[in-house]
């Protein structure tokens, strides 16, 4: 057993596990948007960031990823672990106005659409990969990917092509967060 | 031939070193691409017919890159008994004129740039002097290397061979001390002692971050798992910057040499050149390296009969930025996206599939080999405190010297502008250098003592990055810059965590909003906080690091900011919504040049009668300005 600080309180976890693990075993709250535990973290939202103090250097982690280690102090509520997770929300917010899953969510940040928002968008995909982690990791083929990069981001079937592999499982429905994969499921489709 | 002893080795150097400094006299041809931009295809083509034509008893061969880019086309004679010659920007017609000159016995005078005396030969046993005795004529009288100021302050230490040997020769290569480096580690060293000598000769990764090699290499050694990978990142994609493809192009064999080292003192045997294929030049020059490695038996099984056996594969990048950071280069050669991953396990680790991995720059690479043939107390002497060795910039931006430049560490951004780069354009204030690239930061002249080398440039807000210095004088604005890079890391983003791919975004909208004049001073620290939550948030190091082009203006330039949200101006003139256009009545003399430039005919007026310009139809696209001798086209 590794055991380390969480906000000051003493904790235990498995030598594989990550703090984010041990902070859910804990009850210890920290939000999260692409970590499922049914499939691998990918470390894309960025919500899950934590301060750590490894003795020499305090810097920020992400939590689903960063795996337990002896002595370290972790901080879940800092003032930088706030402004990381304060400007994702407002970021997405913008992005998905219209989102209910987001004002939901962006509610207990006390963050409310800026200027930028964008108009006329009812889709919402933050681009987490769950449905295409649960497509491959959980059913075990690949019907979904990522296309293109950076601004032009998006889901879609390999090559754009609609996928002859998809069983019309559902998974991906079930697993994503903001119902964008419902306006896209029938795209992938071949 | 297999080259398997030490015995062998030297014949090959005999061989080369008869090729280098031959009986007959010799023109080189800079074809590295910065030559071949200039026309050096044509030059050298023009040199072998004329020679042909004339039945004139010498060698025309090409070489690589000596770093005078601004110069290009260059050309070298070297006669038996004479200094080396090197003549810049020549033409077919230069070109032809220069071989019925040296045919008839003589040197030509023109396009002359200037003459090198000694040949460094760093890598075996010292200085080679090109001729005895005194010299007489033009030649006497003409300028040296050391007296050219772009050249002053430099040492070519890894560029050891660009400018000299032919890339594709592996028999110059070896002539000038190369491979004898990897057969000294081989014979007599081991691989522990490999190690500390990296350590202690104090060599830190060029391509950006300054990690000490040889604590990486160490814990790659360490690491346990089974094969594990070697990695060379000629991934270079910083703009303005171009020094690894000039290595590749004018020395290959120096950066496999370096990851043979490399890959005994680790204990690996695969190993991976990771090069955009946007470098047609450097991935052709380094795919005939390879084979004739591997002809020569110096890749391989069993190199040099000591039991190391080592090979190296090209893979080819699909021109992503984001492939130059570690994760995502390794993630590239999987044959997968290249997207980052966190790296709370490093890759020397755990790094391409999943076994221990170790990636260095090309610069880091070819640095190797000389450590190990002048020892780490020799490479120590070199730099400054925390920084050793040279490092090679490409000098770019609004200087007159263009090139690439390699210094010992600890020379002042001052030194590298004024005497270098030979200054600022006449009439123009430098500014700021940008060093690093999008993820370094732009330094202000009041810091222009500053030492170059990786501590300074930490504390002052930049970075190394890989070397790329952009130089920047008044007629830039500061707020058009940080946009201008943000711009290059939004195009280059993978997409992959929010804060980059999201919080670069609306840094560049607040720039916008500045520039269009619609910003407010809450918007400033607005600006800093989205900053600080990109820079933590951010996945890998190119969205950590995104923001310091901006963070590092703001630091530096905040006046320049304030005027454009207090004032709604811009000082240097470039927002076009900040500024108008205006012709001064007295100064203009009615020459009509503006009134043909231009394209909306906003400009109106009679021979030798002051202009008239119409500011709703103007586009402010500053043709005006640009083409008025007289100074009479006024922004503000």
């Amino acid at each position: 057993m590794v055991t380390f600080t969480i906000n000051g309180k003493e904790v235990q976890g498995q030598k594989d596990w990550t703090i984010l693990d041990v902070a859910r075993w804990e009850g210890i709250p920290i939000p999260t948007l692409c970590h499922h535990p049914a499939v691998e973290p990918y470390g894309a939202c960025r919500l899950c960031v934590v301060e750590v103090d490894e003795g020499r250097r305090t810097r920020i982690v992400i939590s689903c990823m960063y795996p337990v280690k002896e002595g370290i102090k972790v901080r879940t509520d800092t003032p930088r672990v706030q402004n990381v997770r304060r400007w994702i929300m407002q970021l997405l917010l913008d992005e998905s106005p219209a989102s209910s899953y987001l004002k939901e969510l962006a509610k207990s940040f006390d963050v409310k659409p800026s200027r930028f928002q964008k108009a006329g968008v009812s889709f919402a995909c933050h681009l987490c990969g769950l449905c295409v982690r649960a497509c491959q990791e959980v059913v075990g083929i690949q019907a979904l990917t990522f296309s293109n990069r950076g601004l032009k981001k998006e889901i879609a079937s390999p090559l754009q092509m609609g996928s002859k592999d998809c069983i019309s499982c559902g998974n991906c429905l079930y697993v994503c967060p903001s119902l964008g994969m419902e306006q896209l499921y029938a795209r992938m489709r071949a | 031939m297999q080259i398997t002893t030490l015995t062998d080795l030297e014949a090959v150097k005999a061989r080369g070193l008869a090729q280098l400094y031959p009986e007959k006299p010799k023109i080189l041809v800079g074809m590295a691409t910065c030559g071949m931009a200039a026309g050096a295809q044509r030059v050298l083509e023009t040199l072998q017919k004329r020679a042909q034509q004339l039945h004139w008893d010498g060698a025309v061969e090409k070489t690589g890159c000596i770093g005078f880019c601004y110069e290009e086309p260059l050309v070298d004679l070297i006669i038996p008994g004479q200094p080396r010659l090197t003549y810049a920007r020549v033409d077919q017609e230069f070109a032809a004129e220069m071989m019925t000159a040296v045919a008839a016995g003589t040197v030509p005078e023109e396009n002359f740039l200037a003459r090198l005396d000694v040949d460094d030969m760093i890598l075996d046993g010292g200085p080679r002097r090109f001729y005895e005795g005194a010299l007489s004529g033009f030649v006497a009288q003409a300028p040296r290397y050391e007296d050219l100021d772009f050249f002053k302050l430099q040492r070519h230490l890894a560029m050891r061979n660009c400018g000299f040997i032919d890339p594709d020769n592996l028999e110059h290569y070896i002539a000038r001390g190369g491979y004898f480096a990897l057969h000294r580690a081989l014979t007599s060293m081991t691989p522990e002692e490999v190690i500390e000598a990296v350590t202690v000769g104090g060599l830190r990764g060029r391509g950006g971050g300054g990690f000490p090699t040889g604590v990486k290499w160490a814990s790659c050694r360490k690491a346990k798992g089974w094969p594990k990978y070697v990695l060379c990142n000629a991934d270079e994609g910083d703009p303005g910057a171009y020094m690894d493809r000039s290595l590749i192009e004018g020395d290959p064999h120096a950066i496999l040499e370096g990851m043979l080292i490399g890959a005994y003192a680790i204990g690996s045997t695969e190993g991976y050149i990771y090069v955009r294929a946007e470098y047609p030049l450097a991935v052709k020059t380094l795919q005939r390296a390879i084979l004739t490695a591997r002809e020569a038996g110096l890749l391989g099984q069993n190199i040099f009969g000591a039991g190391f056996s080592f090979d190296i594969k090209l893979n080819l990048g699909g021109g992503a930025f984001v492939c130059g950071e570690s994760t995502a280069l390794m993630a590239s050669i999987e044959g997968r996206p290249g997207e980052p991953r966190a790296k709370y396990v490093r890759s020397v680790e755990k790094g391409l599939w999943n076994l221990p991995s170790n990636l260095n720059n090309v610069e880091t690479w070819a640095n190797v080999p000389l450590i190990i043939a002048k020892g780490a107390d020799w490479y120590r002497e070199i730099g400054t405190e925390g920084s050793k060795g040279t490092k090679i910039f490409s000098l770019v931006g609004q200087v007159k010297n263009v090139g690439l430049v390699e210094v010992p560490m600890g020379v002042t951004i001052k030194d590298m502008v004024n005497l270098i780069g030979g200054g600022v354009p006449e009439a123009r204030e430098f500014k700021a250098i940008q060093i690093g690239g999008p993820s370094g930061g732009c330094i202000p002249r009041e810091l222009w003592d500053l030492p170059i080398d990786f501590d300074s440039l930490w504390d002052a807000g930049a970075m190394m990055g890989s070397g790329g210095m952009i130089v920047m004088d008044n007629s830039t604005c500061m707020v058009d810059v940080a946009k201008f890079f943000l711009d290059f890391l939004i195009d280059e983003s993978c997409g992959k965590c929010i804060p980059c791919r999201l919080g670069l975004k609306r840094m560049r909208d607040i720039l916008e909003e500045f520039s269009s004049g619609k910003g407010s001073l809450a918007d400033l620290e607005e600006l800093q906080s989205l900053s600080e939550a990109v820079q933590d948030g951010a996945l890998c190091g190119l969205g950590s690091s995104g923001p310091n082009p901006v963070l590092t203006t703001l630091r530096y330039f905040r006046d320049e900011y304030e005027a454009h949200i207090l004032g709604r101006r811009c000082p240097a003139g470039v927002c076009k919504d900040l500024i108008t256009y205006a012709i001064n009545q007295e100064l203009c003399n009615g020459c009509m040049a503006c009134v043909r430039e231009c394209p909306q005919g906003a400009i109106t007026g009679e021979k030798k009668q002051p202009h008239q310009l119409d500011a709703t139809l103007c586009i402010k696209c500053g043709a005006c300005f640009e083409v008025c001798k007289f100074g009479a086209v006024e922004v503000s």
